[in-house]
């Protein structure tokens, strides 16, 4: 996927000098302002963080479109009702009860994108990408999703339907990416290791079978 | 509220820029901030939609201007003065004055899974569902100061019923703390050539998850 890089200084820079202390001790005081009134335990944000930071991530989602490529029932009960078909795999935390999976076919390509604030299958893709929850992608991919894929080095066939989710209430969507050429017979692992983030955000496709690391 | 948030097809915000091997967080504040947020949000002590307004009514300059984390920070202290968790002055102090109120549970590490699950939306019918899948609809013409989850680019719009998702409770009655106040919830899908005139792309399609108070027959 072609990209472009970007360091962290460069993306934040409105946070670099007086205003990033500013912003630390504004969060420190808040922080021990609700530990010292008793509404929070500073040790469950350090498992949250941690959850975060080891647990949810894409690698969750991967591993349930890997499952939907390779068993065809799978399939055909994640695309029916995704929240009761990822919580028969358990071994994820509980996504809820409001997941969508949208498959993706030579006709049609699917994209999700919440315009409104940062909506985002958080229990299977794990923490959304800082431009997922950006100006640019929230304004663009409801009005030119093409054009926002190209920033993707992604080119669909003029012919081929896109269609944008836009995540304005509590359903959330996954996007089940098109299975690539030349894995037959692999193994749900291995399939697992061609699946993106972005081909289930569906600013991306699934990796090449020559591309897996 | 007709805010900055509500972007979707404003023009001039540039290119998607994506990092690569972006780490989950940037600094560790922003998980303070994210962790501070579910527990507080497992306590009890405001709903999601509550959090969502209190980003909306930040000035639309501050709003741009902030990164996300800070956006959030920004909220959550807006939504502990506002409803009494704590005063501006303990927050500018950084310590407790007096005790805390009263919330139905408390988030601990033990139960951390907990705080992490997502809750169901999900609330029990007021009404007969009004749409059925394939029905034509227009989305109203409303431009509510309070907080509402349909896009301005999707208002007075004539789509299609794609799915019904069940009643779930109201974000414009929640925010507004008048209840949860469930309704019907529709996928509604539209043309580009509906929402951005004649000019676009029309192998382009948008849906939106519209509440049925949003949509009248077509």
């Amino acid at each position: 996927m072609a990209g472009h890089n970007h360091d962290h200084s460069h993306d934040h820079d409105h946070e670099h000098g007086s205003e990033l202390s500013e912003t630390q001790l504004r969060v420190r005081a808040l922080e021990t302002v609700l530990t010292e009134k008793g509404y929070i335990d500073p040790t469950a944000l350090d498992a949250i963080i941690e959850a975060y930071e080891t647990k949810i991530g894409p690698r969750n989602g991967s591993v349930v479109v890997a499952r939907a490529w390779t068993d065809p029932a799978f399939k055909k009960a994640l695309l029916e009702d995704a929240s009761k078909a990822v919580a028969s795999m358990g071994h994820m935390s509980r996504v809820g009860d409001h997941l969508v999976a949208v498959e993706n076919t030579p006709q049609r390509h699917n994209m999700i994108v919440c315009t409104l604030c940062s909506c985002y299958p958080w229990e299977v893709l794990g923490l959304p990408p800082v431009w997922y929850k950006s100006a640019p992608y929230r304004s663009r991919a409801v009005k030119d999703p093409r054009g926002v894929l190209s920033d993707f080095g992604i080119a669909l066939p003029k012919g081929t339907e896109v269609r944008v989710w836009d995540s304005t209430a509590e359903t959330r969507f996954i996007v089940l990416p098109m299975r690539p050429a030349g894995t037959e017979g692999w193994s749900e692992e291995k399939l697992a290791d061609l699946v993106t983030r972005d081909s289930m955000i569906g600013t991306g496709l699934a990796l090449n079978s020559g591309e897996v690391r | 509220m007709d805010g900055v948030h509500d972007m979707g097809g404003m023009d001039g915000f540039g290119k998607v820029e994506v990092e690569t091997n972006e780490p989950p967080f940037h600094a560790p504040w922003e998980g303070r901030v994210l962790a501070m947020q579910r527990a507080m949000g497992y306590a009890g002590a405001w709903h999601i939609d509550h959090s969502r307004f209190a980003q909306e009514m930040l000035p639309p300059v501050t709003y741009l201007g902030a990164s996300y984390y800070q956006r959030w920070a920004l909220a959550m202290e807006k939504n502990v003065i506002a409803r009494g968790f704590a005063t501006p002055e303990e927050l500018k102090a950084g310590h407790a004055r007096s005790p805390g109120k009263s919330l139905p549970r408390k988030l601990t590490p033990d139960i951390v899974g907990a705080g992490l699950s997502r809750s169901s939306f999900y609330r029990q019918q007021q009404g007969p569902q009004r749409f059925q899948p394939g029905d034509r609809v227009r989305t109203k013409n409303i431009h509510p100061a309070t907080h509402t989850r349909l896009p301005r680019y999707a208002r007075d719009k004539v789509g299609v019923v794609e799915m019904c998702h069940g009643c779930h409770m109201y974000p414009d009655s929640v925010a507004a703390d008048r209840g949860d106040n469930p309704q019907w919830l529709y996928t509604v899908v539209f043309t580009s050539r509906e929402l951005w005139g004649p000019d676009t792309d029309p192998t382009i399609k948008i849906s939106i998850d519209a509440f049925e108070p949003y949509l009248d027959p077509a």
